[in-house]
């Protein structure tokens, strides 16, 4: 019993089920709240600790399963996934639904599972529970269109796992190992039909371009911690399980380079915060795809580290724009503004995240983004190093100036909500404190990367061609206002500046997204004409009072047993030879 | 003393059961014939386990009835295959009486319980007797000792809704017509080998491929059998008896008839007929490849529309019926073992899924699906069974569901059958439409405001938890199921079953 239950007591994703299953023992209360934070600690401290190698390999049904493998990547991942539940724990403190609670356990526990496991199917196991732990994020808002929104999430996917689980059967058929590790055979001709679908499940949960739009539906319709734990496991378990299977794949530099450019525009227009932070998400894995495309040690270390900086400022922002909504009741830009004067302290952590993702010199962006821009420069790829800096500019403009902005300066909505609650604060400040420390002392950060580092991200030609860049957009931004302010008359300044912004944008955008959208449209309304006549056809069949659900007369079975009787007898007695 | 009696141990499984059912009728008491039947059962289920443990390395053994050499006298046969489904059959058979003993109350009256009792012996005799024979005309015997009763059992539901007579009406006709095709099918092939031992027949049968008489006899016992297997558009009686039979019926006949009647056809298709008839293949892939391939949508199909969840259920059983069919009729080791593991991961999944909706019938007296809107807060127990066996039907990863799928996509897949499996998946995704939907009237609707509904009783919640426990167990841990049906699959397919067997029960013989 002890031997055989052994090697699933070899990961930690078994501290999170049992923590999930204690946790409704308990009293409703702080202490449901304290296990939420003690099983990430527990997990990160199991994780820290870890002898590099296999353990917990087991056989099911003659295939090997290994359920942790740890290395250096794999355990960079597993740390910043404890870490980050640990945080999302501490700043869910006053979540007292139960539901909440044990999914943000399982989820956390799935997604870790996921980046120790050594083999696809175990894999695949993890990868749907990531999905179906998730779900319940989004519909604890309990509303009806949360509710439509968590299905057309788990819609996809769940979808993505169905084409894992093809890939993986197809790629065991032709190979006869579920192992899971490079899959790059020598590039991309060579790859059988297995692997491609590896490939694209991969890069439906890692919101590849025509691939994200769950993304955008979904994490800003979650409650308010829930958007904050939604967005640092599952596109991130992604970049890992691509990093793992598909390092050095050239296609990926492309499809990287894209999604670092297409959500730029998108979020310039939108005005939800939190759908704009999506956005930007967005943008910020293309950073990491590309990584894993130029696939050399220096950009896989890239990509690493901007995961773990990444989940991090991500979720500070994520944090801060929710203490808003919390507080506020809203996050559209154009209901906020003038906030600074109530929630300082949220605006302060909001600046801090904001400077972190425009990879500001001194915090954590910076020295996880050069990596990852230098890997680019150095493999000869120069158009995509002009579009990743190019996309820097974009996120400083949507993420690092917009978000804090409209948030917290602007025009006054003559909102005074209170500042955020202690838990909340505290939460963001030690994830604040954790972005300042890694752009303070990167040494820190590189020492867990997957390969050695001999990187100095403070050169004099790194920060300057930093803070160039910076620079400019910030002027660029300070045009855009003033250029703003000019058609509008000066008495509705403070409306306009909503107005302008939404109006310069689409100017020369509106027609892309117009295109985008229209065809998208059409497509969806052809499938959906499609499915409902298909569902016709099949309730004409199968529905009540259909022809096979029919209570039929006793003589229609019995001339069904002499027609297959009939045909029985003739495939029998025709070939006698 | 100990010895001599498990020597005798196959003619036991059935011989205890044969004898406890005149013994209830006899006693008439209720309660006598509970513990009687109860203590039959679990006599039967222990024997069986003994002998699977013998077979499990891939032994197989002879027990001569009377002491008559075989081809002239009675042979039973065990192997890996027939003692696996014999362990099932008496699992579920003690899982079932003690639930039975509850949930009938509110469904037979009380003066018909002892008949109840009597006949689920007779039934239980049935399907282990045709499980273990090796003599083909006892097949016969033995399936209508166990149709006869079941007959009577369906109808025994007539006390709450009277459509449970037309349903055993029908049953009895298909199932009279099923069972007289098989006899016919054997007195064909009696009449071209002369003898009616299964051994005996698959040796004398091989020289015959072409003639006429063996092949007729095939189609009808492949036909017939069909009948009781219900493949698909034979199906018709299925329905109607699962969903009109008291609940505890119902459970037993889903987990048990059926996947009696699919081992009887294993065994015809794979040992007595020989696999090398080119005929077989062609019937395996004209006949039985297309119409699984068809239970599996169109039942499924059918599944999603229903609001009965007796019969929503009942409609699913002929989807994964057709899965198991699917198994068998890709004619390879693989393809049989994949329909073996799901002979008996089905067996706990529909099993418990029927008690748990038996539960529920116990609490609010109805099977449809409206009426069970918000009960999952009412009876959290029942609820979140229903929830891990739809888990299991649809095949996710930690349930027994995932682990016959997974084996039998492997078997498509080693044929390079790409478009099966791909069938194979989008199937289970219609059965997430159909779990979905009873999910949703238990969790998501809001309750109707009659609160006097509580958990389900304990005698109730037992059996159905221990199947649910177990279809987590063996989804977990596929090791013992798959190495079982593995082996069973290669004895039947490489015809070990033939060789000459190890003879038991020569003990205080003269």
């Amino acid at each position: 019993m002890t031997e055989l239950l052994a090697p699933y007591f070899a990961s930690p994703v078994y501290l999170f089920v049992l923590g999930a299953l204690i946790l409704p023992l308990l009293p409703k209360g702080e202490l449901r709240a304290l296990v939420t934070l003690i099983v990430p600690i527990l997990s990160g401290y199991l994780i820290w600790n870890a002898a590099p190698g296999l353990h917990g390999i087991t056989t099911l049904g003659g295939l090997e399963i290994t359920m942790m493998r740890v290395d250096k990547l794999s355990t960079i991942f597993g740390l910043i996934f404890s870490l980050a539940a640990f945080l999302s724990g501490i700043y869910a403190w006053h979540v007292r639904d139960s539901v909440q609670q044990i999914a943000t356990l399982l989820y956390a526990g799935t997604a870790i599972g996921a980046v120790f496991a050594g083999d696809l199917l175990s894999l695949f196991v993890y990868w749907e529970g990531t999905a179906l732990a998730s779900v319940f994020l989004i519909w604890a808002r309990r509303t009806t269109g949360a509710y439509a929104t968590g299905m057309r999430y788990l819609l996809i996917q769940i979808g993505s796992g169905v084409i894992l689980i093809a890939g993986i059967a197809l790629h065991y058929r032709a190979s006869g190992s579920i192992a899971f590790d490079r899959l790059t055979g020598t590039g991309p001709e060579s790859w059988d039909l297995g692997v491609w679908l590896i490939f694209m499940a991969f890069g439906v949960k890692c919101a590849f371009p025509l691939m994200h739009n769950w993304l955008q539906d979904s994490y800003p319709a979650a409650t308010v911690t829930g958007t904050v734990t939604l967005s640092a496991f599952t596109t991130k378990m992604a970049v890992y399980c691509l990093a793992r299977a598909f390092p050095g794949t050239e296609m990926l530099i492309y499809i990287g380079a894209v999604m670092t450019l297409f959500p730029i525009f998108f979020a310039e227009i939108e005005n939800d915060l939190r759908r704009v932070l999506a956005y930007s998400l967005n943008n910020q894995l293309g950073f990491m795809v590309v990584g894993v495309g130029v696939g050399t040690e220096l950009a896989l270390n890239g990509t690493a580290a901007h995961a773990f900086c990444h989940i991090l400022y991500k979720s500070l922002l994520f944090m801060s724009v929710g203490a808003v909504l919390f507080r506020t009741g809203t996050s559209k830009a154009s209901e906020l503004g003038g906030l600074y004067r109530t929630m300082p302290w949220t605006m302060v952590f909001c600046i801090v995240g904001a400077s972190s993702i425009s990879a500001f010199p001194l915090f954590s962006g910076f020295v996880s983004k050069s990596l990852i821009l230098d890997a680019a420069a150095e493999n000869q790829y120069p158009v995509v190093w002009a579009v990743l800096v190019f996309a820097s500019a974009g996120v400083l403009s949507h993420s690092g100036i917009k978000i804090p902005y409209f948030a917290f300066f602007s025009h006054d909505s003559g909102k005074r909500p209170k500042e955020a609650p202690t838990h909340m604060l505290i939460a963001m400040g030690l994830t604040a404190f954790a972005c300042i420390f890694i752009g303070v002392f990167p040494s820190s950060l590189y020492a867990l990367l997957p390969y050695d580092v001999n990187y100095v991200p403070y050169t004099a030609g790194h920060i300057l061609a930093q803070l160039q860049l910076l620079v400019f957009a910030l002027l660029a931004f300070a045009l855009l206002m003033r250029y703003g302010f000019f058609p509008a008359e000066t008495r509705t300044i403070n409306l306009d500046v909503d107005w302008t912004y939404r109006k310069l944008a689409p100017a020369f955008l509106g027609l892309v997204v117009a295109v985008v959208r229209t065809v998208w449209g059409e497509l969806a309304r052809g499938a959906l004409i499609s499915v409902q006549a298909g569902q016709t056809a099949l309730e004409r069949l199968y529905g009540p009072g259909g022809r096979l659900e029919q209570v039929q007369r006793t003589g229609a079975m019995v001339l069904w047993v002499a027609i297959l009787l009939g045909a029985a007898l003739a495939i029998n007695l025709i070939t006698v030879s | 003393m100990m010895s001599s009696v498990l020597s005798h141990s196959p003619i036991l499984v059935v011989l205890l059961p044969l004898l406890a059912g005149p013994l209830c009728m006899l006693f008439g008491n209720r309660t006598i014939a509970y513990f009687v039947s109860i203590l039959a059962s679990l006599c039967s289920f222990l024997l069986s386990v003994y002998l699977l443990s013998l077979v499990s390395d891939g032994t197989v053994l002879s027990y001569h009835l009377g002491g008559w050499a075989p081809p002239l006298g009675i042979e039973y046969r065990v192997d890996a295959a027939n003692a696996l489904v014999l362990v099932i059959v008496s699992v579920i058979s003690i899982l079932t009486l003690p639930y039975a003993r509850k949930s009938i109350e509110g469904e037979i009256a009380e003066k018909h319980h002892t008949l109840f009792y009597a006949c689920f012996m007779m039934c239980f005799t049935g399907l282990m007797g045709v499980t273990i024979t090796g003599d083909a005309f006892n097949v016969f015997v033995f399936l209508e000792v166990s149709s006869l009763s079941t007959y009577v059992l369906v109808a025994l539901g007539a006390e709450k809704d009277r459509r449970a007579l037309s349903a055993a009406y029908d049953y009895l006709i298909l199932g009279t017509i099923g069972a007289t095709f098989f006899v016919i099918g054997l007195g064909l092939i009696y009449m071209a080998t002369g003898t009616l031992n299964m051994v005996d027949l698959a040796e004398r049968i091989t020289s015959l491929e072409n003639n006429r008489t063996v092949r007729s006899g095939f189609a009808f016992i492949v036909v017939g059998m069909g009948v009781k297997v219900a493949i698909f558009p034979l199906h018709r009686w299925l329905p109607g008896a699962y969903t009109y039979a008291p609940s505890a019926i119902s459970a037993f006949l889903a987990a048990t008839a059926t996947k009696v009647a699919i081992y009887v056809v294993m065994r015809f298709i794979f040992l007595v007929f020989s696999t090398k008839f080119g005929f077989e293949k062609d019937t395996l892939t004209f006949i039985f490849f297309p119409l699984a391939i068809v239970a599996m949508f169109a039942a499924s199909f059918t599944a999603v529309y229903q609001v009965n969840l007796k019969r929503l259920l009942a409609f699913s059983s002929v989807a994964q019926i057709g899965y198991m069919l699917l198994g068998i009729s890709l004619f390879t080791v693989t393809g049989l073992s994949a329909a073996m593991v799901h002979l008996f991961n089905h067996a706990l999944t529909k099993g418990a899924l029927f008690f748990a909706i038996g539960a529920i019938i116990y609490r609010i007296g109805s099977p449809m699906l409206p009426n069970m809107a918000g009960l999952g807060r009412k009876m959290p127990w029942t609820s979140a069974a229903i929830v891990i066996g739809g888990l299991s039907l649809i095949g996710v990863p930690g349930t027994v569901g995932f682990v016959s799928k997974w084996v039998l996509l492997k078997a498509a897949l080693e044929q390079n059958y790409w478009l099966v499996s791909l069938a194979i998946v989008l199937s289970s995704l219609i059965s997430i439409v159909y779990v979905w939907k009873i999910i949703e009237q238990l969790y998501l609707q809001p309750a109707k405001s009659d609160d006097a509904i509580t958990e389900a009783p304990l005698s109730l919640l037992i059996p159905t938890w221990i199947l649910i426990l177990g279809s987590v167990w063996f989804g977990v841990n596929a090791e013992f199921t798959v190495q079982v049906s593995t082996t069973a699959a290669e004895s039947l397919f490489h015809g070990k079953f033939l060789e000459p067997a190890t003879i038991m029960g020569l003990e205080g013989r003269p």
